[in-house]
Order: structure tokens, then C-alpha cells, then sequence
């Protein structure tokens, strides 16, 4: 398997606040790898360092086995051109979907290959039906941003982040700014992505969904990663005392299983 | 009530007011347009983070918020030519007053509708592979021009009542017409009136407009 993303190192720090504080990591071609953690504990700043949206304080990223900036001396020098040519290989979808509110759902999915890519309008608008009819809203093409509800904008946001063919995708946390019901379409949008082979970075709070998708997880605190594993290992028999903690949050209140028959 | 309410001066005197009410037109367009125009780049220079923009930018557009239009307009004709080596007639140093003002307050407009896009929509263009401008051009201005348009249509009938100031350094607009006219048929209170109506139909089709702007319901999220 190719290595699509290799980090080595990684710090990032705001001011005085150390967010990252050495972090290796290697995503396969392929990958689904899930972060989980507690608040603050800097898996969003992981994910940003990995598109360059925040520059990383130290450490390497080397992605499709090329080194990402260049040392001079003890300083590693971005040349924001590199970055952007990056930031075109790497999918990105936020928590609060960020859709462009003057653009249809279709006219956001063209808007990537039209402005970055610079290809033909009918290219575009092939790629966009095609991207939004995968995501399952080929019949809301017209409809603006303001017209649809949380889920399906998200839906609409991760078509804008394929129609770039990205090598990998990253999730900040998609589902977080749903209401409960709208959660599940998103996640099996994202599963199904996972089925289809696309590597994907993954910050989420769904459990029940890292156990069902997720290659790996990996469980940050204090800008470290603390534990690693396959999502039986490290949800089922955690070993960090602090992986525990978080895991008997989330299993405070347990739902009965409903009966949907 | 003894008052006689005769505008047959006001009439006999029309193409007097004729010319003012050219002569208004004139200095409202000719400032509005530099003041638009120019304005992008001062609200652009506060808008940026660089110190040597964003302070003389600030400088500027502060002085011209916080001083009276009155004294901008009577600096230009009065003051101004000392400091340079030439003459200005009363049409250059109003223009000169009330673009200078428009350019600071449309920078305002243009600031504030600026930062009035989430950060977010920034972030979604950069993520895409978007470069600064590329953001700029296609997401935020079309946003954010939306946002602006209500704020300058307002400017812009403000901006037509200001032009009356420039009658205090003597150019013809309709109030200097008005105060002419009157010296010689000794009916001022008929000629301001009759000013007061001119400027009532040439601005309230203006305001009505504004008021679409600011109720039509647009889904692409104004």
C-alpha cells in the first residue's frame, strides 16, 4: 500500500499554548484513521496542519511521498504556491459546512474545478451533477445554501470537496453541528466514501460510527497521541487512564436499544 | 391667517432654479462616483492587516467622520488655497470637500461589509486551493457587495442633501439659486419651499429603492 500522508514530529503552538506537541503519524492509501479526544486537545489543529491551514511550528509533512516545505537552516519555508497545489490534492470538510450562501448546491461543487482546476464549463458542470447526484441531491442542483437543512448542505460540502478529486479527505468534526436526525445521512455519505476506498483523516465524536468505518483510531490528549489501534482495541479495552475517562463520558447514559421493526 | 402662499415668483423665476437643480445633479454624481470608487481602496487599506495601510487609512477616514461637512467644504474653498500654489473656484473645493467625505464613509461601508463574511467562507475557498484573490473575486465581494448595496443607496441620497452646504462658498446649487432669487423678489420662505419639494421628488423614488433592497428576501443569504 502507498503511504499517502506521513507526518513526523509535528508541533504546532499558539503564542505560548503548545496545541501539538510532537505528533507521528502514517495514513495508507485507502485509510479510513479516526481522532478522538477530548476538547482542546488539538485534533482540529492536527487536521489544519495536515492541509496547511495552519502552519505547523515544527516537525515534517511529507504527502504522496513528497516532502512538504523546505529547510533553511533550522526553519522550515512554505512557498505558498506548493501549498495551494496541496490544498487542491486534499478534500476539506468543516463543522459548520462553510457552503458559498451566492452559489447553488451545484454552482459549490463547479466552483472548485472551475476557479482551481481552470477546467471547461461543461467539464465543471459534469463533474458537479456528478458529485451531487454520489452524494444523493442531484434533485436540490438549483437550490441555494439557505434553502436546504444542516444535513444536506454538509452533503452538498462533501461533493464540493470530491468534485477536486482529492487523494484525501478530512473531516473536522461534519457531524457536530446537526440535529441528531439529520447526523445519520451525513455519516453514511462518509461511509460509503469509505467503502469506495477514499482515504479519509477523520475528527468526530460518533462512536458508533468510528467503530463501523474506522481502520484505526487514535486517541489524543494533550498533544500527544496517547493510544492507537484498531477501534476494537482502543474502545473496547482502553488503557490510558485518560482514554478511559473519556470513554466512561460517553457511556454515562446509555440509549435502550430500540426496537425499530 | 394673513400669509399669502404665491408662487408665481417661484415660477417666474424658474430657470434660475432650473440651473440649480442641474448644478446639484452635477456635484452630487461628480462626487459620488470618485467617492465609491476611491472608497474600495481605503476600506480595503483598513480592511488589511499592515500597519502602514491600515493607519493612514484610519487616520484619514477618522478626521473626515469627525468634523463637520460644513467646515470640510468651507476648508477647501478658504483654507486650501493658501497651502497650494493655485486658485479654486467654489465647484472644485465642494467637490473636493464632499468626495473626501464619501470616500471615508463608503471605505466604512466597504470595511464593515468585508468582515461581515464569515471567516468560514474564507476558509472553505482556501481549503479548495483558492489563492487570496481568487477568494476575494469569487466568494466574498459577491457576498459582501449584496450586504453593501442598501448602505451606499442610503450614502447616496445623504450625499444630494449634503450638496446644499456648497451654497456657503456661493455655488449655484438649488439652495444658492433659491437664496438669489428671494434677495430679489423677497420671497424666501416660498423659495425654500419649493427647494424642499425639488429635493423631495428627486430623493424619495432613491429611498424607496433602498427599502427593496433591505426587505427583498434573497436566498442567497443576504
Amino acid at each position: 500500500m502507498t503511504e499517502v500522508l506521513r507526518i513526523e514530529g509535528l508541533c504546532k503552538s499558539f503564542d505560548a499554548l503548545e496545541v501539538l506537541r510532537g505528533i507521528d503519524l502514517s495514513v495508507l492509501k485507502g485509510e479510513v484513521v479516526v481522532l478522538i479526544g477530548a476538547s482542546g486537545s488539538g485534533k482540529s489543529t492536527m487536521l489544519r496542519c495536515v492541509n496547511f491551514m495552519e502552519l505547523p511550528s515544527g516537525g515534517r509533512v511529507h504527502f504522496e511521498g513528497e516532502p512538504v516545505g523546505t529547510l533553511r537552516g533550522n526553519d522550515m519555508v512554505y512557498d505558498e504556491r506548493a501549498l495551494i497545489r496541496l490544498r487542491a490534492r486534499v478534500g476539506m470538510v468543516f463543522q459548520h459546512f462553510n457552503l458559498f450562501a451566492h452559489m447553488t448546491a451545484l454552482e459549490n461543487v463547479m466552483e472548485g474545478p472551475r476557479t482551481v482546476l481552470k477546467l471547461d464549463p461543461a467539464t465543471c458542470r459534469a463533474r458537479g451533477e456528478k458529485y451531487l447526484d454520489k452524494v444523493g441531491l442531484g434533485w436540490k442542483a438549483d437550490a441555494y445554501p439557505a434553502m436546504l437543512s444542516g444535513g444536506q448542505q454538509q452533503r452538498v460540502a462533501i461533493a464540493r470537496a470530491l468534485a477536486m478529486a482529492p487523494t484525501v479527505m478530512l473531516f473536522d468534526e461534519a457531524t457536530s453541528a446537526l440535529d441528531p436526525e439529520l447526523v445519520g445521512e451525513v455519516l453514511e455519505t462518509m461511509k460509503s466514501l469509505a467503502e469506495e476506498g477514499m482515504t479519509m483523516l477523520i475528527v468526530t465524536h460518533e462512536l458508533g460510527f468510528v467503530c463501523a468505518v474506522a481502520d484505526r483510531v487514535l486517541f489524543r490528549s494533550e498533544g500527544r497521541i496517547l493510544e492507537q489501534g484498531t477501534p476494537a482495541d482502543v474502545l473496547t479495552h482502553p488503557q490510558q487512564p485518560a482514554t478511559k475517562s473519556i470513554l466512561r463520558g460517553h457511556g454515562t447514559f446509555r440509549p435502550l436499544e430500540p426496537n425499530l421493526d | 391667517m394673513g400669509y399669502e402662499w404665491d408662487f408665481a415668483a417661484v415660477f417666474q423665476y424658474r430657470a434660475l432654479l432650473w440651473v440649480g437643480l442641474q448644478n446639484t445633479i452635477l456635484i452630487g454624481f461628480t462626487c459620488l462616483t470618485p467617492g465609491l470608487f476611491f472608497g474600495r481602496f481605503v476600506g480595503a487599506a483598513r480592511f488589511s492587516g499592515r500597519w502602514w495601510l491600515y493607519y493612514p487609512a484610519a487616520i484619514f477616514v477618522e478626521v473626515f467622520r469627525n468634523t463637520p461637512v460644513l467646515v470640510q467644504i468651507m476648508w477647501f474653498f478658504f483654507a486650501f488655497p493658501i497651502l497650494v500654489p493655485f486658485q479654486i473656484d467654489a465647484f472644485s473645493a465642494a467637490t473636493l470637500g464632499l468626495t473626501l467625505n464619501t470616500v471615508a464613509f463608503s471605505s466604512e461601508i466597504y470595511r464593515a461589509g468585508l468582515q461581515s463574511v464569515e471567516r468560514g467562507l474564507w476558509e472553505a475557498g482556501r481549503a479548495l486551493g483558492m489563492t487570496f484573490w481568487e477568494q476575494l473575486r469569487r466568494i466574498v465581494l459577491p457576498i459582501s457587495v449584496r450586504r453593501m448595496l442598501p448602505a451606499f443607496a442610503k450614502r447616496g441620497v445623504e450625499l444630494f442633501k449634503m450638496t446644499s452646504l456648497a451654497s456657503v462658498i456661493a455655488y449655484g446649487e438649488l439652495i444658492h439659486q433659491a437664496k438669489t432669487i428671494s434677495t430679489i423678489a423677497f420671497n424666501p420662505i416660498k423659495m425654500y419651499t419649493a427647494d424642499a419639494l425639488i429635493f423631495f421628488v428627486l430623493l424619495f423614488p432613491m429611498t424607496v429603492l433602498v427599502r427593496r433592497f433591505e426587505t427583498r428576501n434573497d436566498p442567497r443569504g443576504r
